[in-house]
């Protein structure tokens, strides 16, 4: 047994040290979440096939116009855009099957069977100057419709949201209802 | 006070410190992983949009950053209140996203480079006249997945 005891160490510094390390990080951290909307921008049109696409059935098409004031129209009615969202909802789904709303073709889904899928295309259209902040409400009205739309068909069909299904099923309810957003050509919406 | 001096013999036990520096390095190493050092001072302010659809950006690393909006008050000066783009750290035009993507993508091992994604960061007030531009240029590089950066609306 020794009786001389090794002296301890003094570690009363080490937290002063871990302090030092913890306000830098501190400091140079960020801690914003990268949010956002995800879109896909439609490739630059090729010339030799541009007659081709030009043809989509006039019904099939829904148009949103935003002025630049930041006045919205959809269809050809100007519409506070707290009614928007019903308005693409009931475009899409088609309830009365309207010959002045988009057709719906019936189609093969992998997995799932036959379903009528609606053809109808959103088409956003802009000024240029509009803010924005509308343009973003805009778009996020357009995909909360779609989302609920989803919602729907998931519960319908899966008893469950979209959200909580398996990937497999969610790629079906993706093809059910698909987020057809044009955000075609910028114009001046103002000059037309 | 009192009660301590009359009883001087006594000595009080010293508060063991030790594992302080143990809950300090918890914080640290929490911090360590929660960070992203800041690769771009910015030079325009952004206040972002509010949007509730918003989903969450995948793949932090494969983003690049396309920021728009009115120059910094101190830059204001020299560069006035008009909507500018920022590429990394300074001010550009819509003709050089071209070579900002291109030298981006060069960044990426090949895999990864169709899984780029161009986060628009623009202010609220930006016209859209701009944001068309720059997505116009985008399609002409054929960065065609963007996202809208936006955040939740508060409550």
């Amino acid at each position: 047994m020794a009786s001389k005891k090794t002296p301890s160490l003094n570690t009363s510094s080490t937290a002063d040290i871990a302090f030092l390390l913890l306000c830098y990080f501190l400091m140079t951290t960020t801690m914003d979440q990268h949010t956002g909307l995800q879109r896909r921008l439609p490739p630059m049109p090729d010339k030799n096939q541009k007659i081709e696409n030009q043809k989509v059935n006039r019904r099939n098409i829904i148009i949103v116009k935003i002025n630049s004031a930041d006045r919205l129209f959809a269809g050809n009615e100007a519409l506070d855009i707290s009614l928007l969202k019903d308005k693409v909802k009931e475009f899409m789904t088609n309830p009365n099957n309207d010959p002045s709303m988009p057709e719906k073709e019936m189609t093969d889904i992998q997995g799932f069977g036959q379903y009528p899928v609606s053809k109808g295309v959103i088409s956003l259209q802009n000024d240029r100057g509009t803010s924005y902040q509308a343009y973003i409400s805009v778009q996020n009205e357009l995909v909360k419709a779609i989302n609920e739309l989803r919602d729907q068909f998931a519960l319908q069909h899966f008893g469950k949201t979209f959200l909580k299904l398996s990937d497999d099923q969610q790629t079906i309810v993706k093809k059910a209802i698909p987020q057809n957003i044009s955000e075609a050509e910028p114009k001046n919406v103002a000059n037309q | 006070m009192a009660n301590f001096s009359r009883s001087g013999k006594k000595e009080l036990p010293a508060i063991t410190s030790s594992s302080l520096s143990d809950i300090v390095f918890m914080f640290l190493f929490f911090f360590m992983v929660t960070t992203q050092l800041r690769k771009t001072e910015n030079k325009v302010q952004v206040n972002l949009p509010e949007a509730s659809e918003i989903a969450k950006l995948e793949r932090k690393d494969l983003a690049s950053y396309i920021y728009i909006g009115e120059p910094i008050r101190t830059l204001q000066a020299q560069y006035g209140t008009d909507a500018r783009i920022q590429l990394n750290d300074s001010f550009k035009t819509v003709t050089d996203i071209r070579d900002f993507i291109a030298a981006e993508r060069e960044s990426m091992s090949e895999a990864d480079r169709q899984f780029m994604t161009v986060s628009i960061r623009a202010d609220r007030n930006t016209h859209m006249g701009k944001i068309s531009d720059v997505k116009q240029e985008l399609r002409r590089c054929s960065a065609l997945k963007i996202m809208y950066s936006a955040r939740k609306p508060s409550e």
